[in-house]
């Protein structure tokens, strides 16, 4: 925090990222991808910046994130499947599901730190991916919830339909503009820099006042219920909703991509991680079945020699120390 | 009635006794010294006072309420308000915001998750305030890591402070200070005598008589001796200590 003491609601960085996706579907196909890759990124952007909520700016492990991705998506399926098919109402459902699933585990795991706090996120992760897998009557089990509709999105005024890819991209990406909007404020509001006290020295925090249960139960939720957002979104981009989202290896994904990208020294690191772990995918897997390798390699050389992550390395970090310090 | 009271507090860490039978009270606007050597609990004594731990027996009183037991938040809520022996600082966070985090205004505004943290202008000017009084006036955008250790240890106080707090348990304040440190921050303390209520434990005897209304010497987990400075200057167990050198 520099003198001044207030941050910009608006950045030259935030409306730079902005401008830079609303371009991505006129150029997408020309250099050889498609659009439905946008799509997935900005979902993936989306679903990372939520999760960093709780890893980077909380200090807070959690391994088990698929599972409120997946809660989102089911929520946001089963919703439309069984009660209203309206997109709104399907999206809400899809919050509301994850935070519920984020506020049952944050119940348990609140009082909990490090190994501990990894440990039992990882556990609650397992449960909630063999409840998706075992309840086959509901979920479908392994063979997914089936025939979920790209709903049209009603304005009151207008309608419009998301069932090509670009007009998805464009709906996507107006939740990413909220969602990273919303988290930009978190982050500098008296709420995030608790958080951040917290993250720093937990036993401070607590003599000075704060109930840090309630900071990393609340942010937990928060957290979750975003990223049940961007599952709900997933859901609606592959018109299915399957458990796999919910594994360990997915909750390892968004790990990684947050990590790789950055997400412990920067804002944006998330984003730059799911550009990143997607392109490797689908650029890396064109040529080898074994892209996974690549990219872990590239995970564990990171670690190794540049924890802060890619973004540490391109994008201006969040803060930096100042002259004089040593 | 005193401000604060323990009554009778015992601890043990396995089968270890480190708190046998410990009574103390502070009045309100003194300063109270504690002493003792290294390991007789002094340290322990303030964890119990300030909540880290729960005594195996006992009563803790502030202000008339039995605070026995609460958690450390709870305590810090109510006015009571601790430095550490050892530094225990948002090591990430500038000076300013060291303290700004630590001032009951942003606790109070703990839920606000889109307003700007430190957008008030008499929140930011109240803290520069409390950097000013411990000497860290100038240091307001240095992170707390990259400051000399003298300044930490005053930074460490002036988190302390900013709970604004009506008893003020400090740790060693001086622990590690060469003589020109150790001077500041007896300067420092004298400022805040009457302002707020000290509970001091130090090992440094000339800084102790001469700023506390009252000492409680703590050894093996008791308290062998309490009085004026000028009543413990005859106590034998001082007297055999490195004050003897002094007086
Ligand atoms: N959490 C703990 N578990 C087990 N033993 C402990 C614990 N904390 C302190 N002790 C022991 O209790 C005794 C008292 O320790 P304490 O830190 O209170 O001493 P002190 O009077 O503050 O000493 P110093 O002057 O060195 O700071 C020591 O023997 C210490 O080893
Ligand atoms: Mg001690």
């Amino acid at each position: 925090m520099r003198t001044g003491h207030t941050v910009p609601t608006l950045t030259p960085a935030m409306i730079a990222i902005w401008v830079a996706f609303a371009t991505v579907p006129l150029w997408i196909e020309k250099v050889g991808l498609y659009q439905y890759l946008g799509v997935e990124i900005l979902i993936f952007a989306t679903y990372a910046l939520a999760y960093n909520l709780v890893l980077g700016h909380s200090g807070l492990p959690s391994f088990g994130h698929g599972a409120f991705f997946g809660l989102g998506a089911y929520g946001f399926g089963l919703a439309q499947l069984n009660l209203v098919p309206d997109l709104w109402f399907c999206l809400g459902a899809a919050v509301v599901v994850a935070s519920a699933g984020g506020a049952i585990v944050a119940a348990f795991i609140s009082h909990r730190r490090g190994i501990y706090y990894s440990l039992l996120t990882i556990a609650f992760g397992q449960v909630f991916w063999f409840i998706a897998i075992k309840s086959h009557a509901i979920t479908g089990g392994e063979d997914g919830l089936l025939k979920i509709a790209r709903l049209p999105v009603r304005l009151g005024v207008a309608t419009f339909d998301l069932t090509h890819n670009i007009s998805l991209f464009y709906f996507v990406l107006a939740v990413f503009v909220a969602v990273s909007l919303l988290l930009w404020r978190l982050v500098h509001s008296p709420f995030g820099r608790i958080l951040k006290a917290i993250k720093q020295n937990e036993t401070r925090a607590r003599f000075v006042g704060y109930d840090v249960w309630r900071y990393k139960a609340a942010v937990l939720v928060l957290s979750a219920g975003l990223s049940g957002l961007a599952g709900g979104l997933f859901a609606m981009a592959q018109s299915s909703a399957f458990p796999d989202v919910m594994s360990l290896h997915y909750s390892g994904y968004i790990v990684m991509m947050t990590l790789v990208g950055g997400g412990l020294v920067t804002f944006w690191g998330p984003v730059l991680g799911a550009i990143v772990f997607l392109l490797a995918r689908d650029v890396i897997g064109a040529f080898t079945t074994g892209w996974m390798l690549w990219f872990g390699l590239l995970f564990v050389a990171l670690v190794i020699y540049k924890p802060e992550g890619l973004g540490g390395m391109f994008l201006r970090p969040a803060r930096r120390k100042p002259a004089g310090a040593k | 009635m005193a401000l604060f009271e323990a009554h009778e507090l015992h601890l043990r860490f396995g089968d270890r006794v480190v708190l046998e039978d410990i009574s103390l009270s502070f009045e309100a606007g003194r300063l109270s010294g504690i002493m003792g050597p290294n390991g007789a609990g002094k340290t322990t004594c303030f964890n119990v006072l300030t909540g880290r731990y729960r005594p195996d027996r006992g009563r803790v009183l502030f202000d008339g309420a039995d605070i026995t037991g609460r958690s450390p938040q709870a305590i810090a809520r109510m006015g009571i308000a601790r430095s550490f022996q050892l530094m225990n600082l948002f090591d990430e966070f500038t000076a300013f915001e060291n303290v700004a985090i630590a001032l009951p205004q942003t606790r109070r505004r703990g839920a606000d998750a889109v307003g700007q943290a430190y957008g008030d202008a008499a929140l930011v000017a109240e803290a520069h305030d409390i950097l000013g009084t411990v000497g860290l006036g100038q240091r307001a955008d240095q992170i707390a890591k990259s400051l000399p250790y003298g300044e930490r240890r005053a930074l460490e106080i002036a988190v302390a402070l900013a709970c604004r707090p009506k008893l003020l348990f400090l740790d060693e304040p001086t622990a590690g200070l060469g003589s020109d440190g150790r001077a500041r921050l007896a300067d420092l303390v004298r400022r805040l005598k009457g302002q707020v209520t000290l509970v001091v434990i130090e090992h440094d005897m000339e800084f102790l008589f001469s700023l506390a209304d009252d000492i409680s010497v703590i050894h093996w987990g008791q308290v062998i001796a309490q009085g004026s400075p000028a009543e413990l200057r005859t106590n034998p167990w001082v007297k055999n200590s490195n004050l003897g050198k002094l007086a």
